[in-house]
């Protein structure tokens, strides 16, 4: 599927100078949607425009937003709340804080329509702490909207109260992870907890919670004012709308870059990163965050980032936080490293997580030192054979695909490695 | 000597408006840890044992929380904290190559400060700046971008003086007026 993306008019940041500011961003349509809301349309209404224009969950998992909401129970007089997820630490993304920094209004308004939307009487915006110099720019836009009315009792005459708040995460990728940051939001270590029940039943403080990505409700806007449609029309059918792509490893001109989904990753590659460095070829591409499976380079003719073509091609879009490595890249070094980053965050509740992320990595860096054996290869993927879908979150499946995927499609690498190994001779 | 640590009137203040955020008591303890780390600088059991007193919680409880989180200092720092990511991105771009630069200029490990208390060094998982790699952040604080030898150089002389490097914001490429370099 070709997409005109050279004409491409950015809508979530659009790139108009000062757009932080709320002035700016009221001067150009911002808020007005909020208005249109809160004056002519009733709660339903707004979930099933959300639900029929089918924003994919910009977070990772790929959801139907609108869908999500719907499962929140009717309101029962108590509080309800949503839990932005801002926590940004899968490697390779790198997209919320554009938001942040350059269109927060957009994301503080979506959040009050689906606020509107869900009865809810409370956001907590969940911000990894390393984000500080975000955190406060955000702070700032949720002060400047409280000041303009948009926020607090009785937004804009409406009867309708919505406080929002800021978290600081304190460094745990875990936390990202929903259940996870509602313990940390309780001011607890951030433990996932086991599901049923499902955070509509019983969220934060026990009571009704929606999570959803920051960039996911930066979309609301967008939907309310065109329709879903109008959103349908733009990027992957089944996959469709504005996407923020991050960009990073060995290409010339890495960065945040916003395009509709289904863009051609050889496309974001060559003509709209630059190209690879020096002219390498292409030998990996990771699409969307650590914990998606790995293509070859030889292995990108016609995919596209959407959950469909990625699907079709043995990967997923997760974030879009796509990690491009050129053909002098070791494998075994490269896979070594995710090992160790999901080692390092698994939360230690489950023991097919805590033991087999030490056990990957523990084997990765046997294999990278020389000391390997062919039989360790297999070990690898009984290892993950014994991760996936066995435990209380899906930290250990993040850590198993990358090690299954990487192992098995780039296998040379690893057998060069073995075959070289100290042992070579016995 | 020991040292007593207690908060002031204006950061009892400051915790009353944080508690307010909060339906519970047990909420409000990352962001009073946060307060507390930015006023001592760190958050050892001393510190927690305030945190807990002024929350009315477990000191057992603060201090869980505390070692979950990679952010909070258990235990003293140096005053610059030099977080260098390593990470894929950042180790696909040299990484590690700017860490060991590190290291080597400054003659201690990653996991080490330096024996005039000014620098601490750490390796650190990715830090959400990945495709402007290498990187790394300074006490919790400032991120440095697209970091060389060079940029390293300046930054570490600069911290000796007392200059914090400022923020430096990075806008998306599609933005760029080719002729200003400037968003518009
Ligand atoms: C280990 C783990 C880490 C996660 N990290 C993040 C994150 O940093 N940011 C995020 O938005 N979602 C993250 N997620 C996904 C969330 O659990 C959740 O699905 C998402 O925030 C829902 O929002 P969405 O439907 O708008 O995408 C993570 C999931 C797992 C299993
Ligand atoms: S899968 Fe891993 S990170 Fe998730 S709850 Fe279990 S041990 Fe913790
Ligand atoms: S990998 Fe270094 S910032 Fe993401």
């Amino acid at each position: 599927m070709a997409i005109d993306w050279r004409n491409y008019k950015p809508l979530l940041i659009p790139g108009i100078p000062n757009l932080h500011k709320i002035e700016v961003f009221e001067k150009n349509g911002g808020y007005e949607q909020l208005k249109k809301t809160l004056k002519s349309l009733t709660p339903e209404a707004v979930v099933n425009e959300v639900k029929a224009a089918n924003i994919r969950g910009r977070g990772g998992a790929g959801f139907n937003a609108g869908l999500k909401w719907s499962f929140m129970p009717k309101p029962d007089g108590g509080p309800r709340y949503i839990a932005a997820n801002g926590d940004e630490s899968e490697p390779g993304t790198f997209k919320d804080r554009k938001i942040f920094e350059y269109n927060p209004h957009l994301f503080i308004e979506g959040a009050i329509i689906a606020g509107f939307a869900m009865h809810i009487t409370a956001v907590y915006v969940y911000i990894r702490g390393e984000y500080k110099s975000w955190i406060d720019m955000m702070q700032k836009a949720i002060d400047d909207a409280y000041a303009k009315g948009y926020l607090g009792k009785n937004i804009l005459g409406s009867g309708f109260d919505l406080d929002m708040y800021v978290h600081s995460g304190a460094g745990a990728y875990i936390c990202g992870e929903e259940s996870s940051l509602m313990e940390s939001l309780e001011g607890k270590r951030g433990y996932p907890r086991v599901k049923p029940p499902f955070p509509a039943q019983k969220g934060l403080w026990g009571r009704p919670t929606t999570i959803n990505n920051i960039e996911t409700l930066a979309n609301v806007p967008l939907v309310i004012k065109n329709g879903a449609d109008w959103y349908k029309s733009i990027g992957a059918p089944t996959h469709p709308g504005p996407v923020l792509y991050g960009i990073s490893g060995h290409v010339n001109r890495p960065g945040v870059y916003e395009y509709p989904t289904g863009m051609s990753i050889m496309e974001l590659i060559n003509d709209v990163c630059g190209g690879m460095r020096g002219g390498k070829k292409v030998k990996a591409v990771i699409p969307g965050g650590s914990s998606t499976p790995p293509l070859r380079g030889d292995q990108l003719e016609g995919v596209c980032m959407d959950a469909d073509s990625l699907r079709t091609a043995g990967s997923m879009m997760g974030t879009a936080g796509m990690i491009v490595m050129d053909e002098d890249t070791d494998m075994v070094d490269a896979l070594w490293r995710i090992s160790h980053f999901y080692h390092h965050e698994s939360c230690g509740q489950c023991t097919p997580c805590r033991d087999g992320t030490g056990f990957l990595e523990k084997t990765l860096i046997k294999i990278r030192d020389g000391e390997g054996e062919m039989r360790d290869l297999d070990l690898l993927l009984d290892l993950c054979t014994q991760m996936e879908g066995r435990t209380i979150c899906a930290l250990a499946d993040a850590a198993a695909w990358p090690v299954r995927y990487t192992v098995t499609r780039f296998r040379e690498d690893f057998e060069k490695r073995v075959k070289n190994t100290v042992f070579a001779l016995a | 000597m020991e040292m007593t640590y207690e908060f002031s009137k204006e950061d009892l203040a400051e915790i009353e408006k944080i508690k307010a955020k909060y339906p519970d008591k047990k909420s409000p303890v990352m962001p009073v840890l946060w307060l507390a780390q930015e006023k001592f600088g760190h958050v050892e059991p001393e510190v927690q044992q305030l945190v807990a007193r002024t929350l009315d919680l477990p000191a057992a409880h603060v201090y869980g929380v505390v070692s979950f989180y990679t952010q909070y200092y258990g235990k003293k720092m140096g005053k610059y904290v030099l977080d260098v990511c390593t990470t894929t991105s950042c180790q696909l771009c040299g990484g590690y190559e700017i860490l060991h630069y590190i290291e080597d200029k400054l003659g201690i490990k990653a996991g080490e400060t330096t024996k005039d208390g000014l620098f601490s060094i750490q390796s650190v998982e990715c830090l959400g700046a990945c495709g402007y790699a290498p990187m790394m952040q300074i006490t919790n604080g400032v991120y440095c971008n697209h970091l060389t030898k060079e940029k390293v150089d300046t930054i570490i002389d600069g911290l000796r003086a007392g200059r914090m490097p400022e923020f430096e914001s990075i806008p998306m490429p599609q933005h760029l007026d080719e002729s200003t370099n400037k968003i518009g």
